[in-house]
C-alpha cells in the first residue's frame, strides 16, 4: 500500500512540472504501459489473499484514476498552449481593408416611383402604363384639347412627323383615356412614367416623370380628391400634418380644376415641408371633364370622379433636397452615388417608405 | 397679366386691404405670380462708402478706391473727385446705369491702365444741383446703416402680374379682374356705361366685310375722328403703360393699348388720310403681301383675315397693323377700329406666320362680341380729351349677331361634383355679379351667359364658377376609401420592379437617360430598327428616338471615364422604339460594366472585366427573376455592335426563336469610334417584353421539395473535342444520359494547348451521380461511368482523355 503511495506521490510531482506533450505520454507508459508501474500492481492483484484484495483493488483504482485524470488534464492544458501559441503567430492586421464591395444603387426617380406606388397601393389604386409615343388624339383631343385651343401652346411638343399626328406625350393624361377606353368603371388607377416637352433650361428638361392619378366611380367628388392628396401627400413626406391649399385653375380635361400648393419653410437653406408660411405648386387636379368621359363612351350623369397629375422629379428634389432637375438625367456617378438608393431598400407600407 | 392695384379701383369700389385683394385673386383662381416695384434704372444708384483709397500709379489727379457697396467684397473704382477719402459715405452708380445728366450708360472700363467698376456721382450727375466739383458727401448719421441700399427712393406703385388661363379671356383686362373680385366679396364692381361721347355726323369711309367662305372677321365697327392732334401721351398715361413693362409710343397709340388692358377690348388706328377710298374686310389670296408694324414683310396664303383699301393689303385682321396705314405724330385724321375676329381663324393665321402680339393673344381666347361700342366710346372719349378732334357717329357692320347664350342649370348638380352645398340664394348671387342673367324654375336655373365668357357652355362650367368664387377651402376633406378593383402591378410590372433591383443589387448604378439620342450614336446600336426622326429637336445631337439602351448608355459611360472614373457598371431600364407609332416599343434593360475587377486590393488579383462577367450578370438575373438554369440555352447569335466571338444571346428555352437577352463585350470597332478610352467594356440587354410567363408560381412551385439522402459519388472526366463544340452541349448530352442518377455536371478546366492537337480542346468536368432510391454499388457506378464515356463519344465526337 505505502509502494502505491509513493508511487502517486512521486508521478503527481513529475506531472506538475513543465511538460511537453512526448514527456506526458512517456509517463503515461510508464504507469499504464504493459510493464508500467500501476498495471504490474494490477496484476499482482490476484495473487493476494481475499480479505486484503478487495481493499487494495479498491485503493489502486482510486490512484489509477488520481493519476488518470492529472494525465488527461495535463495533456488538455499543453494542447491549448500550443494552439494559443500557434494562434499568436497566425495574428493578422484586421485593419486591412475588406475583399471589394459592390453596391449597386437605385436611381431617386424609381426610388420614388415606388414610393408612390406603394402608397397609393395601400387605397386601393393599381398602376397602368401608355406608349411614350402618342397621337395626336390621345395626348390632346380626347382630352378635350381640340387643335384651335391656346391650351395646346402650353405644351411645347416634340412630333415626330411632319403632320403632327405623331408627338412624344406631353403629359401622362393620355393613359386616362387608353384606361377608360379598354375597361369599365370603376377606375382607380395611377400611371407614372416618361413625359416631354421640348423647353430644356435650368428648371426645364426635356423629359420628365408624371404620375397621373384617375378614380372614377358612382359618386367620387372634389372632397374625395382632397382626401386622397391629402393622404397622398402626408404619406410621401412622412409627415403628421401638412398645410394644403386647392387654387382654382384651369387644364381642358378636367373640370373644375385646381392647383395644389403646399406649404413649406427655409431652415438653414433646406425646404421643409408641411408648416411655414410660403407655398409651393406641387400638382394639378381637378373633376375628369364630362368631355373626357364622352370620348370615352362614359356616361357622365352616372359616373364621375377626379384626376391628378403630379410632377414626380420635383416630388423627388424636395423629400431628398436635390437642387437641379438637369442633374437627374446626366448620369454623374458621382451623383449617382449619393442620390442613389440601396436596392434593398424597397419601400413598402410595413417596412416604411424610406430608411 | 399686368394692373396696378389704383387702377384696379377704376373699376372696384373696395375698402379691402392691398394685401386681401392679393389673396382673394389667388383664391378665384387669377393666380398671383408677382407682386412688386417695376424695376427702375436709379435702382442702379447706392449708397457706398470709401474704405480705402491710393494713388492712380499713372495720373496725378485720379484716385483707386476700394468702396463698400454692401457686398461681401469691396470694389474698386477709379474717382477724380477731389474729395473722395476714407470714411466717406457717397453715392455708387454701377456698371449699366444711366447718368441722368448725360444719358451716359457706364461700362466697366480701364482708366488709364485701371479697371473701374462704375464710378461715384457728384450732385450735378444726378440732376441734384449744380454741385459739380466733388462727389457727394452724405450725412453719416442718416446714411451709415444704409450702404448697399437704394439712393433714390422708387415711387412707382407696385405692380400685380396675374397668370391668366387661356379659359379666362375677360380677365385679360382690369375690368373683368374686378368682375370677379366684386362676386368674391371684395367689393362692388363701378358703373360703366357712363362714357359719353358727343357723335358729330357719319363715317365718311365706306367699310364692308365680304362673305367669303372663310370669313375671319364677323363685326367691324369704326369710327372716324377728324382733326386731331396726335402727341406725347400725358404723364398719368405714361406712367400706366410704362408700369405694364411696355413703352410709350404717342397718344393715340398709348389710349388703344390702355383701352385694351382696361377692357379687354384691342383697338386699330388707322391714319385715315392714308387709306385708299374704302375698307374692305376680306380672305387674302394667296401670295398677297404687307408690311406689318413689326418691320417685317408678311407673304400671305389664302384664306388669311385681311384688313384692306383700294391699293391692297393694310393689316392682318386681328392680329398686327401694317406701316402704310399707320399712326404717326403729325396724323390729322385717324379711323378708330373695333372689330371681333374668330378665335380659330385668328389662330391658323398667327400660326402659318409665326406672329405672336397681344391683339392676336386675346382674340385667339376669345374677346367679347358685344364690346364693340364700349371700346370706340372708352378710346375716343379720351382721344378728344387728349388730342380733341370730332368723332363720327359710329359704325358697325357686321355678318353674324351674338346673343347670350342660355343654359339650363340643376342646382343639385354643384353638391353632386364639389361635395357640399350651399343656399340657392347664394348660387344666384355669384352668377349675377359674375353677369349672368338668372332666372329660377325650382331647383333649375335658367342661365344667359355673359358674352365675354366664351369658355362657358355647359353646366359643369357653372359648378366651377360658383365654387372658385365662394371658395375651394369650403371643399371637405374626405378620408380615402381603401377599396381596391384590381391588384397594384401586373405579372409585366412586377418583373420590371423586380428585374431593377436585381441588376442593381449586382453593383450596377441605375441611370435614367433621355429616350432621344444622337443620331450619329445611335446608328451603331440601331441594328435593322428604322431611325425615328423628331421634327423639331431640342438640339441637333438629341434628334432621334433611340432604337436601344446603348447609345446613351455609352455616351454617359464615355463621360464618366473621362472624368477619371474606370471601373464603372451602369444601367437603364426603360423604352426603346422599334417605329414611331404608339405602341412600337420595348421595355429593356441595358447595362454597361468596364475597366477591371478588385482593381488595387490588396489580397485580390486584379483582371479585365470579360464576356463571362456580362454573361453572369444576365444569367444571375433571369434565375432570380425565376427562371430555371436548366432550361436557358445560349447561341452565338448577337447584334453586330457586340463583338462577334466574345458575345451571345440568351433563350427561355432551347427551341425558342426570339433571345430574351444579349450579352458580351462591345466591339472594338464602336469603343473606337465612339472614342471610348477603357481597357475592357462589356454589356448586356434584357427584354422584357419576350420574358414569357413560363414559371410557376411560387406556391405551386414550392411544394415539391424532393432530395436524396443515399451516397452521392464524383466522377471527373477529361474529353478531348473539336475547338469549336460548345461545352453547353456536352453538358446536355451528358445531363440527359440518365436525369435521375446525374445530379449535376460541373466543367472545371478547359485545356489547349501541349499534348491536345491544335483543332482541339480538352474539357475536364465533374459528374456528380446520386440515385434517390438506393446507395449505388461499385458496379451501377462503373456501369454509369462506361456509358457517359461511349455516349459522349459517340454522340460528340470526343474521346475520352486517358
Amino acid at each position: 500500500m505505502s509502494d502505491i503511495k509513493k508511487i502517486k506521490d512521486e508521478f503527481l510531482n513529475k506531472l506538475s512540472a513543465d511538460l511537453n506533450i512526448e514527456s506526458v505520454n512517456q509517463i503515461k507508459s510508464e504507469l499504464f504501459g504493459k510493464n508500467g508501474k500501476i498495471s504490474i500492481f494490477f496484476k499482482k492483484l490476484g495473487s493476494l489473499p481475499a480479505e486484503e484484495r478487495k481493499k487494495f483493488a479498491s485503493d489502486l483504482n482510486f490512484i489509477k484514476n488520481e493519476l488518470q485524470e492529472k494525465i488527461n488534464k495535463k495533456i488538455q492544458e499543453i494542447e491549448i498552449k500550443e494552439i494559443n501559441s500557434k494562434l499568436e503567430n497566425e495574428k493578422v492586421d484586421i485593419t486591412l481593408p475588406e475583399r471589394n464591395i459592390i453596391q449597386g444603387k437605385i436611381h431617386p426617380v424609381s426610388q420614388v416611383i415606388d414610393e408612390i406606388s406603394s402608397i397609393f397601393s395601400e387605397i386601393g389604386f393599381s398602376v397602368e402604363e401608355g406608349p411614350d409615343v402618342e397621337n395626336e388624339h390621345y395626348n390632346f383631343t380626347a382630352l378635350n384639347t381640340p387643335d384651335n385651343h391656346p391650351a395646346r401652346d402650353m405644351h411645347d411638343t416634340f412630333y415626330l412627323d411632319d403632320t403632327k399626328e405623331l408627338l412624344l406625350r406631353t403629359h401622362t393624361s393620355p393613359v386616362q383615356v387608353r384606361t377608360m377606353l379598354k375597361g369599365k368603371p370603376p377606375f382607380k388607377i395611377i400611371a407614372p412614367g416618361r413625359t416631354y416637352r421640348s423647353d430644356s433650361d435650368q428648371t426645364h428638361a426635356p423629359m420628365f416623370h408624371q404620375v397621373e392619378g384617375l378614380h372614377i366611380d358612382k359618386n367620387i367628388n372634389m372632397g374625395h380628391l382632397k382626401g386622397c392628396l391629402n393622404y397622398f401627400i402626408k404619406s410621401f413626406f412622412e409627415v403628421d400634418k401638412i398645410k394644403m391649399r386647392f387654387r382654382p385653375s384651369h387644364f381642358p380635361f378636367t373640370e373644375p380644376s385646381a392647383e395644389v400648393d403646399i406649404g413649406y419653410e427655409l431652415k438653414d437653406g433646406k425646404i421643409v415641408i408641411g408648416e411655414g408660411d410660403k407655398w409651393l405648386e406641387i400638382l394639378g387636379c381637378g373633376m375628369v371633364h364630362p368631355n373626357v368621359l364622352k370620348n370615352v363612351k362614359i356616361n357622365s350623369d352616372k359616373y364621375q370622379g377626379y384626376a391628378f397629375g403630379i410632377g414626380i422629379d420635383r416630388l423627388a428634389m424636395l423629400k431628398y433636397g436635390i437642387n437641379d432637375l438637369r442633374a437627374f438625367f446626366e448620369t454623374d456617378y458621382r451623383w449617382l452615388n449619393h442620390f442613389g438608393f440601396d436596392p434593398l431598400d424597397v419601400p413598402s407600407n410595413y417596412r416604411g417608405l424610406s430608411r | 397679366m399686368k394692373f396696378t392695384i389704383s387702377w384696379l379701383k377704376e373699376h372696384l369700389d373696395t375698402k379691402f386691404k392691398d394685401y386681401q385683394i392679393i389673396e382673394k385673386l389667388t383664391d378665384v383662381g387669377l393666380e398671383v405670380e408677382n407682386y412688386e416695384k417695376v424695376s427702375s434704372d436709379l435702382d442702379n444708384f447706392k449708397v457706398a462708402k470709401i474704405i480705402n483709397t491710393e494713388q492712380h500709379p499713372n495720373a496725378d489727379k485720379l484716385k483707386i478706391c476700394d468702396v463698400d457697396i454692401g457686398e461681401q467684397n469691396p470694389i474698386k473704382v477709379v474717382c477724380g473727385a477731389p474729395n473722395a477719402k476714407n470714411d466717406l459715405l457717397t453715392v455708387y452708380a454701377g456698371p449699366g446705369s444711366m447718368i441722368p445728366k448725360n444719358n451716359m450708360k457706364l461700362t466697366v472700363s480701364k482708366i488709364r491702365g485701371v479697371t473701374s467698376y462704375g464710378m461715384l456721382c457728384s450732385e450735378s450727375e444726378l440732376n441734384l444741383s449744380d454741385e459739380s466739383d466733388g462727389i457727394i458727401e452724405l450725412k453719416l448719421k442718416k446714411y451709415s446703416d444704409k450702404i448697399g441700399k437704394n439712393f433714390f427712393k422708387n415711387n412707382s406703385e407696385k405692380v400685380i402680374d396675374l397668370s391668366i388661363t387661356p379659359n379666362r379671356p375677360d380677365c385679360l383686362g382690369v375690368r373683368g379682374v374686378a368682375r370677379d373680385l366684386a362676386a368674391a366679396g371684395i367689393g362692388k364692381l363701378k358703373n360703366n356705361s357712363n362714357i359719353k361721347v358727343k357723335n358729330n355726323g357719319s363715317q365718311k369711309i365706306k367699310v364692308s366685310i365680304t362673305k367669303d367662305k372663310n370669313q375671319g372677321c364677323t363685326i367691324f365697327g369704326t369710327c372716324f375722328i377728324k382733326d386731331v392732334t396726335n402727341k406725347e401721351s400725358p404723364k398719368w398715361l405714361k406712367d400706366k403703360i410704362i408700369s405694364l413693362g411696355q413703352k410709350p409710343i404717342s397718344a393715340i397709340v398709348d389710349i388703344t393699348n390702355y383701352v385694351m388692358l382696361d377692357l379687354n377690348r384691342p383697338l386699330h388706328a388707322y391714319d385715315a388720310d392714308k387709306i385708299d377710298k374704302e375698307i374692305i374686310v376680306r380672305t387674302s389670296e394667296k401670295g398677297e403681301t404687307f408690311e406689318a408694324l413689326d418691320n417685317k414683310e408678311y407673304k400671305l396664303d389664302n384664306d388669311m383675315c385681311v384688313i384692306s383699301d383700294k391699293s391692297g393689303v393694310l393689316g392682318l385682321g386681328g392680329i398686327i397693323g401694317g406701316t402704310r396705314s399707320g399712326t404717326e405724330l403729325n396724323t390729322k385724321n385717324i379711323l378708330l377700329e373695333s372689330a371681333y375676329f374668330l378665335p380659330r381663324s385668328i389662330r391658323k393665321t398667327s400660326k402659318l406666320l409665326n406672329i405672336d402680339t397681344d391683339a392676336k393673344f386675346r382674340f385667339e381666347r376669345g374677346i367679347d362680341p358685344q364690346s364693340i361700342e364700349i371700346g370706340l366710346k372708352k378710346a375716343a372719349q379720351l382721344i378728344t380729351k387728349i388730342c380733341g378732334g370730332n368723332v363720327s357717329n359710329f359704325d358697325v357692320q357686321s355678318i353674324r349677331k351674338y346673343k347670350k347664350n342660355n343654359i339650363k342649370f340643376k342646382i343639385p348638380l354643384f353638391e353632386k361634383i364639389v361635395g357640399f352645398k350651399i343656399k340657392d340664394k347664394e348660387v344666384i348671387k355669384i352668377l349675377i355679379d359674375l353677369g349672368f342673367e338668372v332666372s329660377k324654375k325650382k331647383s333649375e336655373l335658367e342661365l344667359k351667359i355673359p358674352t365675354w365668357r366664351p369658355d362657358i357652355t355647359q353646366p359643369i362650367d357653372i359648378v366651377e364658377e360658383i365654387v372658385r368664387i365662394k371658395g375651394f377651402n369650403n371643399i371637405e376633406i374626405l378620408e380615402p376609401q381603401k377599396n381596391r378593383i384590381k391588384d397594384t402591378l401586373n405579372k409585366q410590372q412586377k418583373l420590371f420592379h423586380f428585374l431593377q433591383r436585381s441588376v442593381a443589387s449586382k453593383g450596377y448604378f441605375e441611370t435614367v437617360t433621355w429616350s432621344f439620342t444622337d443620331s450619329k450614336i445611335n446608328n451603331f446600336f440601331k441594328e435593322s430598327y428604322k431611325e425615328i426622326k423628331i421634327v423639331n429637336p431640342i438640339s441637333s445631337d438629341l434628334d432621334v428616338l433611340r432604337n436601344s439602351i446603348f447609345p446613351n448608355l455609352a455616351f454617359y459611360l464615355k463621360k464618366n471615364l473621362d472624368r477619371g472614373f474606370k471601373d464603372i457598371s451602369l444601367f437603364e431600364i426603360g423604352p426603346t422604339f422599334k417605329d414611331n407609332k404608339p405602341g412600337e416599343q420595348l421595355t429593356v434593360i441595358g447595362g454597361m460594366k468596364s475597366g477591371k475587377i478588385s482593381r488595387l486590393n490588396w489580397n485580390e488579383e486584379n483582371r479585365l472585366v470579360d464576356v463571362f462577367d456580362a454573361k453572369k450578370d444576365t444569367i444571375q438575373t433571369l434565375l432570380e427573376a425565376g427562371y430555371d438554369r436548366q432550361n436557358l440555352f445560349v447561341r452565338e447569335k448577337s447584334p453586330s455592335y457586340y463583338h462577334p466571338g466574345k458575345s451571345g444571346s440568351v433563350y427561355l428555352d432551347k427551341d425558342d426563336i426570339d433571345p430574351v437577352a444579349y450579352f458580351g463585350e462591345i466591339h472594338p470597332n464602336i469603343i473606337k469610334k465612339l472614342d471610348i478610352k477603357t481597357e475592357a467594356l462589356v454589356g448586356f440587354e434584357i427584354y422584357l417584353d419576350y420574358l414569357k410567363d413560363t414559371k410557376l408560381k411560387l406556391k405551386d412551385s414550392k411544394s415539391k421539395f424532393q432530395f436524396s439522402d443515399y451516397q452521392k459519388s464524383d466522377r471527373d472526366f477529361a474529353f478531348v473535342v473539336d475547338k469549336n463544340f460548345k461545352a453547353q452541349d456536352l453538358i446536355e448530352i451528358i445531363s440527359s444520359i440518365d436525369q435521375n442518377l446525374i445530379k449535376s455536371v460541373k466543367i472545371f478546366d478547359v485545356y489547349e494547348g501541349e499534348n491536345v492537337s491544335k483543332d482541339k480542346k480538352s474539357i475536364a468536368l465533374k459528374v456528380t451521380i446520386q440515385s434517390s432510391e438506393k446507395t449505388l454499388e461499385d458496379s451501377d457506378l462503373e456501369k454509369i461511368n462506361r456509358l457517359i464515356i461511349s455516349t459522349v463519344e459517340i454522340k460528340s465526337g470526343a474521346k475520352i482523355r486517358s
